[in-house]
């Protein structure tokens, strides 16, 4: 398998702010690699080198084998880019938005216009194509913002947190609209915070932080490296937390671990829902009282903790990262 | 599906002609659907003529026989037509901070045309701005006195000259890059610039040391080169207006200089949103 994305020790400073700080990367063609990290990691940084709208201070970034910076016209042609917020025009219709961005890319007229229709049918959008792109929702707006990217059939396309600020449900869909693309073997590189997200939707995974990479492999390599996901539970009498050590140890993955101040027992474990109807019942039948149990899957903010030993900055602690991060709208766009 | 993601085979590059239409009828349909721009472009002055028109009209004197109208509305025009172009400095902005520029800059696509496209279409809404204006003129008693030469050759003045200052408005709204701050940058300075002129008033009504300044304001000589373009000869010199040769020859050169200026270095800060 050739790599559709190459890049290669790459260096951006602003002042004295260095973005990317010896970045490396690569994209196996007809692969998904999630970028992830907190606000500032340099994300947004990267795809706006690759997709030429930057120039890296140093370092090689190659698109389909051609340098970004040596023919930034021909890398043009290769991607489709949807950046961190929906660039759309909000004055013109769906469909409108979809055309001018076809005939932009040189196609006839006609070509355009059924270009537009097969995205919008694609996209669930037709109802709302002849619509003034201003009175779509945030998730239409998205997807009318990948509809675009798609225009021109690009070999590679670069996702800027295709799902920060949507809310569940447009997340939901949005996941199902990238996981089409995937399934039909498109090169992409999306960048998120969400571990979730990237576990759900990427091949492999680069956590970045500070500018370069802090470590590399699949969702499921680092989830191990920070204990996987773990069951939790917190009995009522602290006199029982033998024997529901024992109830855990014996649905658990490993050895459970004791804390005997706050009688709470952590067992890492597989499966989720399972489990969980398992533990009730075998607690239930030995007579331990819960007041609290809880599967933990770890988050972008365990992983980093488990990289670095120092939580991730500027990630707020998060009880539901999949809904949360909805008003981040701050961001390095220059 | 699969379909959707062969590569781009038609796809050739950028054409800056093609490129620059595509996008200035993209802004043409903004001035259509949004008219509030074309509204509030046009109440203002509106209410600047019957302002001057029939509240302070009365009270400043320009020339032994009244007449404040023909006076007047030439300096509406080019205020009018200042602010217009001043407003395309907004909608650049506005394309920077919806990322609408990044997603062209993305496409292969001739860069320039971003410029091009809307640097035309804000032309064509001065037109429209204009044609309103002119309207309103004549309906407050307003008339041509110097024949359609007089006519045609001051309105492209205006025109020329509004389109010169438009790239300062484009490269305020490259700068500032939010609606917000183009909205008073791109502004604030055109208020000095129209009121200490000739626009509404004689220059020899103020005190020497405004004089001085608006003398040589350009919105100054243009207005009074579109006097002695369109007003009877009378008519200009009872207001005083000096002689339209070095007039002119100063709106020319501010017109170039303003363009040979900025237009580079417009088109140098698009460039280098890259670095
Ligand atoms: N144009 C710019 N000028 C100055 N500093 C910038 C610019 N763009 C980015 N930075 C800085 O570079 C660093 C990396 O920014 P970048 O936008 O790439 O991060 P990110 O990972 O995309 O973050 P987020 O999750 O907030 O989108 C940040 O410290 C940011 O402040
Ligand atoms: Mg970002």
């Amino acid at each position: 398998m050739t790599d559709a994305v190459v890049v290669e020790s790459l260096v951006k400073t602003f002042g004295t702010t260095r973005a990317l700080d010896g970045l490396d990367l690569t994209v196996p063609e007809g692969s998904v690699l999630g970028l992830l990290g907190p606000n500032g990691a340099g994300k947004t940084t990267a795809v706006r080198v690759l997709s030429t709208l930057l120039v890296a201070d140093s370092g090689r970034a190659e698109v389909c084998g051609v340098d970004v910076r040596r023919d930034p016209v021909r890398v043009r042609r290769l991607i489709g880019l949807t950046g961190q917020f929906a660039a759309i025009d909000d004055y013109l219709t769906g469909r409108e938005n979809l055309v001018l961005f076809g005939r932009l890319f040189h196609l006839s007229r006609s070509a355009a216009a059924q270009r537009a229709d097969e995205l919008l049918e694609r996209f669930e959008l037709t109802d709302a194509a002849s619509r003034i792109a201003k009175t779509y929702s945030g998730g239409m707006r998205r997807r009318l913002d990948i509809a675009a990217s798609l225009i021109a059939r690009p070999r590679v396309i670069f996702l800027d947190e295709p799902t920060t600020g949507l809310d569940p449900r447009s997340r939901l869909s949005m996941w199902d609209v990238i996981r089409d693309l995937v399934r039909d073997g498109t090169t992409m590189l999306l960048t998120t915070q969400y571990l979730e997200e990237a576990d759900l939707l990427a091949s492999s995974i680069a956590v970045i932080d500070a500018g370069h990479v802090i470590a590399r492999g699949t969702s499921d390599e680092l989830k191990a490296s920070v204990g996987g996901t773990r069951l939790e539970l917190v009995v009522d009498h602290a006199e029982r937390l033998a024997i529901a050590a024992d109830v855990l140890e014996r649905v658990g993955d490993g050895p459970p671990s004791i804390e005997q101040s706050d009688r709470r027992v952590t067992v890492p474990v597989t499966s989720g829902a399972g489990v969980l109807a398992e533990v009730v019942r075998q607690l239930d039948g030995a007579g331990v009282g819960i007041s609290d149990l809880a599967i933990r899957r770890p988050t972008l903010d365990d992983v980093f903790l488990g990289l670095t030993g120092h939580r991730a900055a500027e990630i707020e602690a998060d009880p539901e990262p999949a809904v949360a991060g909805a008003d981040h709208r701050d961001g390095g766009r220059s | 599906m699969t379909d959707l993601l062969e590569p781009a085979i038609d796809a050739r590059r950028g054409n800056l002609l093609a490129d620059s239409w595509l996008m200035t009828t993209r802004l043409l349909k903004q001035i259509v659907r949004v008219p509030d721009l074309l509204v509030f472009s046009t109440i203002q002055p509106i209410m600047f003529v019957l302002l001057f028109r029939y509240v302070f009209g009365g009270a400043i004197v320009v020339g032994p026989h009244g007449g404040y109208v023909q006076y007047l509305m030439p300096g509406i025009f080019v205020q009018t037509l200042l602010f217009n172009g001043a407003a395309t400095g907004i909608g650049m902005a506005d394309d920077l901070q919806k990322g609408l520029v990044d997603r062209f800059r993305s496409m292969p696509i001739a860069r320039s045309a971003l410029l091009v496209g809307r640097s035309i279409s804000d032309l064509i809404r001065a037109l429209l701005v204009f044609a309103i204006m002119l309207i309103v003129g004549v309906l407050t008693g307003f008339r041509f006195g110097d024949g359609w030469g007089g006519a045609i050759g001051g309105t492209l003045l205006m025109f020329g000259f509004a389109f010169a200052f438009s790239w300062i408005g484009i490269m305020i709204g490259l700068v500032v890059k939010t609606v917000e701050a183009a909205q008073s940058a791109g502004f604030i300075w055109l208020f000095p610039l129209t009121f200490a002129s000739s626009a509404f008033v004689r220059t020899d009504t103020m005190p020497s040391w405004l004089r001085g300044f608006a003398d040589h304001n350009p919105v100054t000589v243009v207005v009074n080169s579109v006097r002695r373009l369109y007003l009877s000869p009378t008519n200009s010199r009872e207001f005083g207006v000096p002689a339209l040769g070095s007039q002119l020859l100063q709106a020319l050169l501010w017109l170039a200089g303003v363009l040979l200026v900025f237009v580079p270095l417009s088109v140098r800060r698009f460039r280098r949103m890259s670095r």
